[in-house]
């Protein structure tokens, strides 16, 4: 104790008298409270910070006109789907079918088990109960047709503990199931060389139809199935799911309210540099072909109208090569980047399109280029559409509205950033209000809100794609939104998002491109006779 | 353990400001954590690497785990910061702040051979800011200054009064 009143001695060098008659005298007492003007002044100066960065934040909110916004709301999680159970049946269940399955709130026992106590798993059992019941399976190969039945029948799934306990049945062929008054709708998840033919079938039996994309793979079976479609009284939609992203919501409106200015090109990519990525999955993780034969596959059935080709391992997992089954990477990938611009432009079908490229790397049997471009003009709305794909390369180069005034990078997130030259932002970039070297505004879908003040990192956040978003605080899978907003149109008799005038223009598109490729000229729309020549 | 404090009044003072700046460092932090309503250390923990990896992933797979962590980490910093900046229960506060600092950076060691998505502000082997606030932590708990500049004051204080 004499040491501290030493030191005490030492470092204040002050009378201590006083400290004989309290035992805490007034100096000491003040000294002890030294930490206060500090803490005040951090205080201060938080207060301050806040303040500027509000004031920031809404000046720019107010300078883009953003102060009024109002971002469509959500009413996911509140819904209870009531009303009859509907009776869903799978044709088609191979990887796809599986994700379909899942976002209608049906998974295979191995893998619910396999993700126990994981946060992606806990979300899924989060997941809105649909209402619906898969009761039919349809597939050429057993063991896919096996896993259909048994992700059909696992009673572990979102808000169906009580749910009818209904029998799934296999169907030997998709007429069978379509004749089956017990089924009410059909998900389609084949190889896309059956997609047409199945669901014109399906809206003829009157059965709601979602079908993967690609829609069709020739202009004449598009034809048929947009005619068959609209003069039933079914619900159609395409399997698209990106759009669902609460983001897009979000850019939607920015475009909406003439933010970027006048647009008149917009640059959609798909980079890609492995071989499942270049549709090599015909091994598995040991390099051992994967399993399949024609004892356990109906080839005849598989092969469907295409021309006859010898069954191969090779053939049945990688049908994408081949131009008999698919359009390659138009199908493919630049459906969803068609997807994703019409549903923000309504761009609809272009005058002309111009495609090329070649297989440049991944020299096997294939049909397909592993390096395509397409060029797609639309004089009607002052606008080109360009699509670059490439699958020998993984740089991130992103979807780009360009803009007069601004352009926006739109992926997981949506940035805006003003352009140098802009007239509109003209005031408020000499002003320092607007840096056009980082992002104007961005939005994140995880926070809701405007984030009008940028950061660093936010760029690298923004880049990475999302597979779920964030509704009303929940993370959801996209793809169920979209099964979602189906089996709600079904129940209401609205009309879906993907409907089947977006499917039509869609595929009109991908057809006139593909067609390109194969014909090594730029084709035309004739909107006149609703025919590409 | 000696509390000789045989410091000069400059060697008193330079301690003190040493505990004022790293306790106004770590309370802004807990702060603004507070005020920033979608922030998660989410995206620091998916960065992480090296020894803690496993740690962090198994936070991030449970979303109750992942809230907990939250809310421990913001009120931890905040309690830590007021605790040197008042001189409160200082030298506990200055071992939990190096012990809480000491995680952050076994999850994101400036190591050769380790990259991060994120840019580092400066450049770092081994050594960064977050090691160098540690190792004066340590240093604070060592020599204490809130026995005299803060609330401790008062505790020595009672604690005189009742042995006298």
């Amino acid at each position: 104790m004499n040491d501290k009143v030493n030191s005490e001695k030492k470092v204040t060098g002050n009378n201590i008298e006083n400290e004989k008659s309290t035992g805490m005298p007034r100096r000491t007492a003040l000294k002890a409270l030294a930490g206060i003007p500090v803490a005040g002044v951090l205080g201060f100066e938080i207060w301050k910070k806040t303040k500027y960065d509000n004031n920031k934040r809404s000046s720019i909110v107010k300078e883009l006109g953003l102060d009024d916004i109002e971002f469509p709301t959500s009413d996911y999680g509140s819904v209870k789907h009531t009303g009859d159970l509907i009776r869903v049946g799978m044709i088609g269940f191979g990887s796809r079918a599986g994700a379909l399955g899942s976002a209608l709130g049906f998974r295979h026992p191995d893998n619910v088990a396999a993700r126990m106590g994981t946060k992606a798993l806990n979300d899924w059992m989060q997941q809105e109960y649909l209402n619906v019941a898969i009761t039919g399976i349809c597939d050429v190969f057993d063991m896919h047709a096996e896993n259909g039945l048994a992700t059909a029948k696992n009673r572990v799934r979102p808000g169906g503990e009580s749910a009818p306990d209904l029998p799934v049945k296999r169907y030997p062929t998709y007429h069978d199931m379509l004749a089956d008054k017990d089924i009410d709708a059909v998900m389609i998840a084949t190889p896309d060389h059956h997609h047409s033919r199945i669901a014109t079938d399906a809206a003829r039996a009157g059965k709601h139809v979602y079908v993967e994309k690609s829609v069709a793979l020739k202009e004449d079976e598009l034809n048929e199935l947009y005619n068959t479609v609209k003069s039933s009284n079914i619900r159609f939609q395409l399997g698209h799911q990106i759009t669902q992203s609460l983001v897009f919501q979000q850019a939607k409106e920015i475009i909406k309210r003439g933010l970027l200015g006048k647009i008149t090109l917009v640059e959609t990519t798909t980079n890609r540099n492995n071989a499942s990525g270049a549709w090599i999955r015909h091994l598995d993780a040991n390099g051992n072909p994967k399993p399949g034969s024609e004892e356990t596959i109906d080839w005849l059935q598989w092969l469907g109208n295409a021309p006859y080709a010898p069954f191969s391992v090779d053939r049945f997992y990688n049908w994408t090569k081949w131009f008999d089954y698919d359009h390659g990477m138009i199908g493919q990938l630049f459906t969803h980047e068609y997807d994703a611009v019409n549903q923000l432009l309504h761009i609809g079908i272009p005058k002309t399109v111009s495609s090329s490229g070649g297989i440049y790397f991944w020299k096997d049997n294939r049909d397909m280029p592993d390096s395509l471009h397409c060029v797609f003009e639309y004089p009607q709305h002052d606008l080109t559409l360009l699509y670059s794909g490439n699958l020998m390369s993984s740089r991130s180069r992103g979807r780009i509205f360009m803009g007069r005034d601004a352009s926006m990078e739109l992926g997981g997130n949506a940035i805006i950033t003003a352009d140098s030259q802009s007239t509109r932002y003209a005031d408020a970039i000499k002003s320092g209000l607007i840096d056009t070297s980082s992002p104007m505004i961005s939005f994140n879908p995880n926070a809701g809100q405007i984030d009008a003040i940028t950061s660093a990192s936010e760029k690298y956040y923004a880049s990475r794609g999302l597979t779920t978003t964030t509704v009303n605080g929940r993370n959801v899978d996209v793809t169920h939104l979209h099964v979602r907003d189906w089996i709600q149109c079904i129940r209401s008799g609205d009309t879906p998002c993907a409907n089947m005038d977006v499917a039509y223009e869609e595929g009109i598109t991908c057809i006139m491109a593909h067609q390109s490729y194969l014909q090594r000229r730029t084709v035309v729309w004739d909107e006149v006779n609703r025919k590409i020549v | 353990m000696r509390r000789d404090n045989k410091f000069t009044k400059l060697q008193f003072t330079f301690l003190l400001l040493l505990r004022f700046a790293i306790g106004w460092h770590i309370l802004y932090e807990g702060i603004a954590k507070l005020l920033d309503s979608s922030w998660s250390s989410v995206e620091f923990l998916r960065e992480s690497q090296w020894v803690l990896s496993g740690f962090a992933q198994w936070i991030i797979s449970d979303p109750n785990v992942l809230s907990v962590v939250d809310f421990l980490n913001t009120w931890g910093l905040i309690a830590i910061g007021l605790g040197l900046i008042f001189g409160l229960f200082s030298r506990v506060a200055s071992i939990a702040g190096a012990l809480l600092l000491l995680v952050y950076y076994l999850n994101a060691p400036p190591l050769t051979g380790i990259e991060y998505t994120l840019p580092a502000g400066g450049n770092y082997i081994i050594v960064n800011e977050t090691l160098i606030e540690v190792i004066a932590l340590c240093v604070l708990a060592l020599f204490p200054t809130s026995h005299i500049f803060g609330f401790d004051a008062f505790f020595n204080g009672v604690c005189k009064k009742e042995r006298s």
